[in-house]
């Protein structure tokens, strides 16, 4: 380690950093605090308070949080797994198969950056009820399957791609599915990865749209979930509320501070193109 | 055409099938319909939804709510825009210096971004909870308790600013650390050679060089103005007397809490017409003035 010399300008800033910092987790740590002691600490803050589980237990009974939690999974997994497959082929076919008229086509894809799904939410709930899909898992997911971001992101790597990988591939043999499979992807890996946590985080966080499109234990998402429970109990019992919201992120919150790097770059990469 | 063209061009079709059918059906067709329906009227029990010219907008130019969501909704974008750029770009420049623990202070910045706003908008509630909420008590300790702040016309929307910040300051310094890594270090010890201190370096070399970055923060936070009220309808509900309705907000109250599907489309063709105006504004003017490299 090299010895530097800390200037008192230095020692300002970290301290106006750590200042800052603290600040920012400050109002989390705090919930966490709450959630973990008996509900007569959350309005008085001591230090040799007694922890406890029990919030989480009666929040674990109260609601069916199993549910959703296994509700949010499958939506999540749904939309991962179609977006990969149609934002791969739409944006194989822009790059590969160009034809008179495909970079038109792509700037209408684009459009759909702007003007996402929840803006025209009156417009689609109608239609996802004239498919007779109300109340269904498909239905949170439907307007999300084809990304325009996705479609982007991909194109943009595919683009990347040296001619030569392809053109090797072809003369081995391989047809275009082989090709796509054997040097596309594995290609964009990374970006896959990238996108894959973007989207996740997106779609595990999304509620607007789902609680437009749900009204059972069935099919609700835990955000949603959490929501009903939470209007039920505000300004009853804070301890239970913030119980069940530390509950419903920590699977996402555990995976971040896990993989804290991978989220950070991959927001990065799916964000400068 | 040759055979190879026919090829490629069925090819293509197929392959772009699945993305432009759902895309049609949940993006194009839904803005045709919205603004077909916003020239009718909604249809109620047995009557059946009738031609009605501009009624809709009519009402909606005579509505005060309208004003008022538009009214907030400027607000709100152009508070939480300037206060979330700034602390981005703070946290970043705080984050790419050397300090001791760095990896911790990001972490500490970034992570409301990963938590879903409802969740955020619970957790908050409490801190907001007159009298035994932590703001409250805390004012309280100068003799300034009492307050209802989500409660009162006065303090709701800047309450509701104030967790947005919250939430999107960190993930737009992500932004920024790429955007600082992308400057060249000789640049900015070019600049301190030159004797430029701290600020004038950040004036007159980081901040221009990172230009890009700004407009495309600026873009996204201007849709993310309008395109999320998830808190809006954890916290306040529009409230109190619609100091906190965005436009978002009140397309979905008519559209489903009042049925009002027709008066919800005339709403939603504003909220069209604003999201093409920035998209107009990024293809045509953002795009051609701040080159990138």
């Amino acid at each position: 380690m090299i010895e530097t010399r800390t200037s008192p300008a230095e020692l300002i800033v970290a301290f106006g950093g750590w200042v800052l910092a603290l600040l920012w987790v400050s109002p989390l740590l705090y919930a966490f605090w709450t959630a973990f002691h008996p509900a007569a600490y959350a309005v008085r803050f001591d230090l040799l308070a007694p922890w406890t589980l029990e919030n989480f237990a009666r929040v674990w009974n109260a609601a069916p949080f199993p549910r959703y939690f296994l509700n949010t999974f499958l939506l999540v997994t749904l939309i991962l797994c179609c977006q990969f497959v149609i934002c791969t082929l739409a944006a194989y076919a822009f790059v590969c198969f160009p034809f008179k008229g495909s970079d038109v086509l792509f700037m209408f894809v684009l459009l759909q950056l702007m003007i996402m799904p929840e803006a025209l939410l009156v417009e689609n709930y109608k239609t996802v009820a004239q498919l007779g899909l109300l109340d269904t898992v498909l239905a949170m997911g439907l307007p999300y399957l084809a990304s325009a971001f996705g479609i982007f992101l991909f194109r943009q790597t595919f683009k990347s791609i040296p001619k030569e990988l392809e053109e090797a591939a072809r003369l081995e043999g391989a047809n275009m599915f082989q090709v796509l499979l054997r040097v596309f992807v594995p290609v964009a890996k990374p970006i896959y990865i990238a996108y894959g946590l973007v989207t996740v985080s997106y779609h595990w966080n999304n509620f607007l749209w789902p609680l437009v499109v749900t009204n059972s234990v069935d099919t609700r998402p835990i955000t949603v979930g959490l929501q009903i429970f939470a209007t039920i109990e505000q300004g009853v019992d804070w301890s239970l509320i913030t119980a069940a919201t530390i509950l419903s992120v920590s699977p996402l919150l555990v995976a971040f501070l896990l993989f804290q790097r991978q989220f950070v770059q991959s927001f990065m990469r799916a964000g400068i193109r | 055409m040759s055979m190879t063209g026919h090829r490629t061009m069925l090819y293509s079709a197929l392959l772009l099938l699945p993305a432009t059918v759902l895309l049609w059906v949940f993006t194009y067709q839904p803005i045709f319909t919205t603004i077909l329906n916003s020239f009718y009227s909604t249809p109620r029990g047995r009557r059946p939804s009738v031609f009605v010219g501009l009624e809709n907008y009519e009402t909606m130019i005579a509505d005060p709510i309208f004003w008022k969501a538009m009214t907030n909704n400027l607000i709100y974008a152009l508070t939480t825009i300037p206060f979330s750029i700034a602390l981005a770009l703070a946290m970043a420049l705080l984050v790419s210096a050397n300090l001791r623990g760095k990896g911790l202070m990001r972490m500490a910045f970034f992570t409301p971004t990963v938590l879903p706003m409802v969740a955020v908008a619970n957790i908050w509630l409490f801190f907001y909870a007159p009298d035994y909420g932590l703001i409250d008590k805390f004012l309280g300790l100068f003799g300034m308790g009492g307050n209802n702040i989500l409660g009162s016309v006065e303090t709701a929307l800047p309450a509701v600013i104030a967790i947005t910040v919250w939430k999107e300051a960190g993930f737009f310094m992500i932004f920024y650390l790429a955007g600082l890594q992308q400057i060249s270090p000789t640049l900015i010890e070019a600049s301190r050679l030159e004797g430029a201190g701290f600020w004038q370096t950040l004036w007159r070399v980081q901040i221009p060089l990172l230009m890009p970055t700004t407009l495309f923060i600026s873009i996204n936070a201007v849709i993310g103005a309008f395109r999320l009220v998830d808190h809006v309808v954890a916290m306040t509900k529009g409230g109190p007397d619609n100091a906190t309705t965005l436009l978002l907000f009140y397309i979905y109250q008519n559209g489903f809490a009042f049925w009002d599907t027709a008066y919800a489309a005339a709403l939603t063709v504003v909220l069209l017409a604003i999201l093409a105006a920035i998209a107009l504004f990024q293809f045509g003017y953002a795009d051609k003035r701040v080159h990138y490299r």
